[in-house]
């Protein structure tokens, strides 16, 4: 458990330390998530070092974003002046991007499923 | 004496643990989509913090540290990435390319939209990298000008919609093979979907989390080309 949570942090780190020395918009985070990809598939980490700290965390993912979304409390009032055009784009688009993706990518696959029969 | 004490980590940790808690506990109770524990908390906590004329600012002081745990889980998302690589590597091509078409349909239509219903320039810049993870929309929004703490504010909200109808949704139109709905949650509603998507299904989790990281890379690519495109707006 604490070796695991240690690896994490540690990845976060790497991740941060390539994030801002190459200056890449891609966040630390993303990049470690990359980075322990890469450590298990060489070997470098083991599964059963990570695997308590990573159900662990991720079983509790959601909870990590409440704060987030009560920051939203801030910008009331400039959300309150213009919600008619933020609420529609905002709900519509996620809609039509889930559609959009789910179909693309379920109809690319069936077609190279009757390809390969 | 109370107001040092809200202005410490613990009230924060506290107010945020016990709230979810206890959401969480509605959302097994009812079983209903709408009590999503993530939704219901945030509008909780907001709530309870205006009716007590207690500042935003207090709250984080502990919310801070229940955010910071958000780092190591992406990290996380490695490991179910890894385990069902092969299943994923299977299937690279329509996985790339629906998370491509994902990102493009979701920058148009939510800065066109905005647009057409007379959004402000601020407010069309801060929507286009709505569906895209917190720490690179805001990376984004700063590159083309939008505000970023709305952005961050936007990126919430646009996952709690994900979160709690992404499945029924998916279901819905058709789309009900694991890799498919996991990808077209986790490129609409990054890290709040794939909450969600882990619930449902191990494999469409480990997709989702993996089309949070592909649909930040592209999106940070294509976004700042496609204004660029349109004249720099």
């Amino acid at each position: 458990m604490v070796r695991g949570l240690g690896i994490l942090l540690l990845l976060q780190f790497l991740g941060e330390l390539i994030s801002r020395g190459f200056d890449i918009p891609i966040p630390g985070n993303v990049i470690g998530m990359g980075l322990l990809l890469i450590a298990l598939q060489a070997g470098i980490v083991k599964t059963a070092w990570v695997q308590e700290a990573v159900d662990l965390l991720l079983s509790h993912l959601a909870l990590f974003f409440v704060p987030a979304g009560v920051g939203v409390m801030v910008y009331f009032d400039l959300i309150r002046k213009e919600w008619l055009a933020i609420v529609t784009a905002m709900v519509v688009s996620t809609f039509v991007v889930m559609a959009v993706t789910g179909w693309v990518e379920s109809a690319l696959d069936k077609r190279r499923g009757d390809h390969a029969e | 004496m109370l107001n040092e004490l809200i202005a410490t980590p613990l009230f924060g940790i506290a107010l945020t643990l016990i709230v979810y808690a206890l959401a969480q506990r509605l959302y097994l109770r009812t079983g209903h989509i709408l009590t999503n524990p993530v939704a219901v908390s945030i509008a909780a906590i907001i709530v309870l913090l205006l009716a007590a004329d207690i500042p935003y600012q207090a709250y984080a002081v502990g919310g801070d540290y229940i955010l910071f745990l958000l780092g190591p889980s992406v990290v996380a998302l490695g490991l179910p990435l890894y385990t069902r690589r092969a299943e994923i590597l299977a299937k690279k091509g329509p996985i790339l390319v629906g998370v491509t078409a994902g990102a493009v349909v979701s920058i148009v239509t939510a800065s066109g939209l905005a647009w057409l219903l007379g959004g402000s320039r601020e407010v069309i810049l801060s929507l286009a990298p709505k569906s895209v993870t917190t720490p690179i929309a805001i990376g984004i929004v700063e590159k083309i000008g939008g505000l970023a703490p709305l952005t961050a504010a936007l990126v919430v909200l646009t996952g709690c919609i994900g979160a709690i109808c992404g499945p029924e949704f998916c279901r819905l139109i058709g789309v009900r093979d694991p890799t498919a709905m996991g990808l077209a949650v986790g490129t609409a509603s990054h890290g709040i979907g794939t909450a969600r998507m882990l619930e449902e299904d191990r494999l469409a989790g480990a997709v989702s989390g993996l089309a949070i990281g592909l649909n930040g890379l592209i999106t940070a690519f294509i976004l700042p080309l496609l204004f660029w495109l349109v004249g720099g707006f």
